[in-house]
């Protein structure tokens, strides 16, 4: 089958720092990948390349082998919790239909249609009950519930994650990934940003390991070892341990 | 040049000179706490202070206005304070209304005051934007005493803001207060707030504190270099300003020190050591030589020669 | 109309579309730009005055429209070449405006053109400037150019009313949906603008900046709802313009600097009073536990 994400000889910089270095790889649809590495690996900017929210370097992109541009609405995109005020008076319900604005078009209000369709997602994640609260009084992991569930009325055929899972209790962090492995069942592509190395192998199905560049990629079972992880992680332990000596 | 002036403009010339100094080294603190607008907010919250000091003193009595003055920008600075951390609203917002609406009661009485008798002639309209050319010479005594004062002070605790500022956290394990490093940080921002605006006018008194310390970043890295240059940006902007006003018959003093400043931040900006613009635009054309060096190699090769 | 009629409704319109505006701005945690943009506007009069040598209502809306958008511009300019934010908008505004006053007090030297007036405004003069209207008669020149741009501000609010939302409160998300965040954040700007210009001639720069961030301010302490905050933080901005008016009938002082006050006056009754997110919340009601069933 055809990828549904080609990325070839990507590079970027943040800040006057070059974050990624010749990234280069293919994502199969229908695919659960979990992205880890260490903190400055890159990961959030990777996605945000990938997005167009963030400017390239150089290298070439493509989804569902067109532009960005052109795939667009087939794309979903679940930023990280902290990067939104979460003080706008607005409540869940509202939240979840923002999903739904680029499929609702310039100029033309929600209908009650969009209405059903936000509330149908907050129950997928378990959170019709809040769909009036406003978003403020809810709490971490119900936020990022709220959040997936917008992801879903975008009804993508790729979801991009920012750790979804941070700071999130136990029953958040099991909605999340049933709900994702669901996705994946329907054939729909998922990519997440992870920290926690533990719970790698139960989540995933494919890995992404990344420093800079890609360390390794693959399913979870061929590329998630001890000498990959070694791979990942171990270079950026010298590196600090370097830099306080 | 200068020396043709009268006697009493020289010495305004010098103190807007050591005011511009103070401001500029304030100014660098005020940076890194990243709080340059807080200064607008609080120059614009001291004009209401002025006037009921000139109300309460009966007279144009300078150390009472700047009292006053000091009392109302301080009350300023704890709204903003009180408002962001006891409620939702941000502190762009919070600092926005203290702002204009501090400003109104100022206008409001002032123009009250206006209306009594005698008050026209106040001069205290001149609060707004700035006359250098009204102060007299206990008016210049008491502004530049006043910035020598917060000079010193800046200088004297030269490391224990570098820290304070810097590793706020690191700071504390050291022993030093944060809350008193606070205090005294708001205390010299509300000072050389006050002794400026009679100079310069409370709209654009923070210009004198952002523009010194940003022009200053472009030509160094270090704290302690920037806080000299800053003071000295400060210093030229105040006198040069200072100097342009007396040339026209009641031009206002801010305008002109802003300007100053302003040209001096569009110097550093476009010809700075430190990110100026030029600089960063021949780095980047050797970075682009050096980047298509290699690729432009081996297309040339194919192309047959550079042609 | 009656004079007081004139200005209480000058005052009103202004109260309005502020209050309107306002809310976006402070959402967007833009309220200095509304600070710096007051400002710029009075180069914009100053230049356009300059060149066409005439006062009229159209070449101070373009000129201080084109004034604020270049405030917007060159602040996010600055940004990028990595000043802070807030050190980019002092720069800025304060450089434009110390241009614009030195140009009236050294050049324009003309009566209908000072600073005084920019800054606190003449609504006093405003009922005599009047203009013919069919049907209507006789109305004030600042009141049709006021109506005008509430219209305007009213119809592009509405229009895009799901757009502001979204690109306020997630402009990642909307730019990941194919909006053009940037030309957004510029027509808001140009907005803010053409409001202030309006509102300045009657109000003064200043009074423009209590009336776009202080009844929003209030209103956003007492809803959940950015429909109902709009629409409360345009009636406290009527409001206060009434209140602010009887002050300074009361005390024979600025009308407009009563107005601003005005508009403090109530935001401290919502800050201490609104139950909802005020200081009496913190003493009526137990701070809610994070996981609590919802009430419904």
């Amino acid at each position: 089958m055809d990828p549904v994400l080609q990325v070839n000889q990507l590079n970027a910089s943040y800040r006057k720092n070059k974050v990624l270095t010749d990234v280069q790889f293919q994502i199969a649809p229908g695919t659960l990948t979990g992205i880890i590495g260490p903190n400055g690996a890159g990961k959030s900017t990777l996605l945000k390349v990938l997005l167009e929210l963030h400017p390239r370097l150089s290298g070439t992109v493509s989804f569902f082998g067109t532009t960005y541009a052109k795939a667009k609405s087939r794309i979903g995109y679940v930023p990280q919790r902290g990067t939104v005020d979460w003080d706008f008076p607005t409540n869940a319900l509202d939240v979840v239909m923002m999903g739904l604005y680029g499929k609702i078009g310039w100029l033309r209000w929600p209908t009650r249609k969009h209405r059903e369709l936000a509330l149908q997602a907050l129950n997928e994640m378990g959170m019709a009950d809040y769909a009036e609260r406003q978003i403020s009084q809810l709490s971490g992991g119900q936020q990022q519930r709220v959040f997936l569930a917008r992801a879903l009325v975008q009804d993508a055929d790729l979801y991009f994650l920012d750790e979804p899972l941070a700071g999130v209790d136990a029953a958040t962090e099991r909605a999340i990934m049933n709900t994702l492995k669901l996705l994946k069942e329907q054939g729909k592509t998922v990519l997440v940003v992870h920290h926690d190395l533990q719970t790698v192998a139960d989540y995933f199905d494919h890995v992404f390991m990344l420093n800079r560049t890609v360390v390794a990629h693959g399913p979870t079972a061929d590329v998630f070892h001890q000498n990959n992880i070694y791979r990942t992680y171990g270079g950026t332990i010298r590196w600090m341990g370097e830099k306080s000596g | 040049m200068i020396l043709g002036l009268s006697h009493n403009a020289q010495w305004v010339l010098a103190s807007t000179l050591i005011l511009g100094m103070a401001a500029g080294v304030v100014g660098c603190l005020a940076y890194w706490k990243r709080q340059s607008l807080m200064s607008d907010a609080l120059s614009h919250a001291a004009l209401p202070g002025v006037i009921i000091g000139f109300v309460l003193a009966g007279s144009k009595n300078m150390p009472v206005m700047i009292l006053g003055a000091a009392v109302s920008a301080l009350l300023g600075a704890m709204m903003i304070q009180w408002i962001r951390t006891s409620s939702r609203v941000k502190e762009d917002a919070a600092m926005g209304m203290v702002l204009s609406v501090f400003f109104g009661l100022g206008i409001m009485l002032l123009t009250w005051v206006n209306r009594m008798p005698g008050g026209n002639q106040s001069g205290l309209d001149s609060f707004i934007f700035g006359q250098a050319a009204s102060m007299v010479r206990e008016d210049v005594y008491t502004m530049a005493i006043t910035a020598l004062l917060i000079l010193a002070v800046s200088l004297i605790g030269y490391k224990e803001w570098k820290l304070y500022l810097f590793d706020p956290a690191f700071a504390k394990g050291v022993g030093l207060s944060r809350a008193t490093m606070n205090v005294i940080y708001i205390v010299l921002l509300v000072v050389v707030i006050v002794i400026g605006i009679q100079a310069v006018g409370v709209i654009l008194m923070a210009a004198l504190l952002i523009m010194p310390s940003v022009s200053a970043r472009y030509w160094t890295h270090s704290f302690g270099w920037m806080m000299v240059l800053s003071a000295v940006f400060g210093g030229v902007s105040g006198l040069a300003g200072t100097w342009i006003s007396t040339m026209g018959q009641g031009w206002p003093t801010g305008p002109f020190i802003v300007i100053a400043a302003a040209a001096l931040f569009v110097l550093s900006l476009s010809f700075g050591m430190r990110k100026g613009l030029l600089v960063i635009a021949l780095q980047h054309r050797a970075q682009r030589k050096k980047l298509s060096g290699t690729a432009m190699s081996s297309s040339a090769v194919q192309r047959g020669g550079w042609g | 109309m009656s004079y007081t009629g004139w200005i209480l409704l000058t005052a009103s319109l202004v109260g309005l579309s502020c209050g309107l505006i306002g809310c976006l701005l402070i959402l967007r945690r833009m309220a200095m730009m509304a600070d710096a943009i007051s400002h710029t506007v009075l180069l914009g009069i100053v230049i356009a005055f300059l060149i066409t040598r005439e006062l009229s209502g159209v070449h101070m809306l373009i000129g201080a429209t084109l004034a604020g958008l270049l405030t917007a511009v060159l602040v996010q300019w600055l940004h990028t070449t990595g000043v802070q934010q807030e050190a980019s908008i002092g720069i800025v505004f304060t450089t434009l405006f110390a241009i614009g006053v030195v140009l009236i007090a050294t050049k324009v030297g003309n009566a209908h053109l000072d600073v005084q007036h920019a800054l606190m405004g003449e609504i006093t003069f405003i009922p005599w400037e009047t203009v013919e209207l069919p049907i209507v008669g006789a109305v004030p020149q600042a009141v049709l150019m006021l109506s005008s741009v509430l219209v305007v501000v009213l119809v592009v609010l509405l229009a895009l009313y799901k757009e502001w939302k979204i690109t306020s409160f997630d402009p990642a998300l909307a730019a990941s949906l194919g909006l053009p965040v940037v030309l957004l954040h510029y027509l808001f700007m140009a907005m803010v603008s053409m409001t202030t210009v309006a509102a300045f001639d009657a109000v003064g720069a200043i009074m423009v900046v209590a009336m776009l961030i202080t009844p929003a301010a209030s209103a956003y302490l007492w809803t959940d709802r950015l429909a109902v905050m709009l629409a409360l933080s345009g009636g406290i901005g009527v409001l206060s313009a009434f209140i602010g008016y009887y002050i300074a009938a009361w005390l024979d002082t600025s009308i407009s600097g009563s107005m601003a006050f005005a508009t403090g006056i109530l935001f401290m009754i919502s800050f201490i009073g609104s139950p909802k997110y005020g200081m009496a919340s913190r003493w009526t009601k137990p701070p809610e536990p994070a996981e609590a069933p919802p009430r419904a």
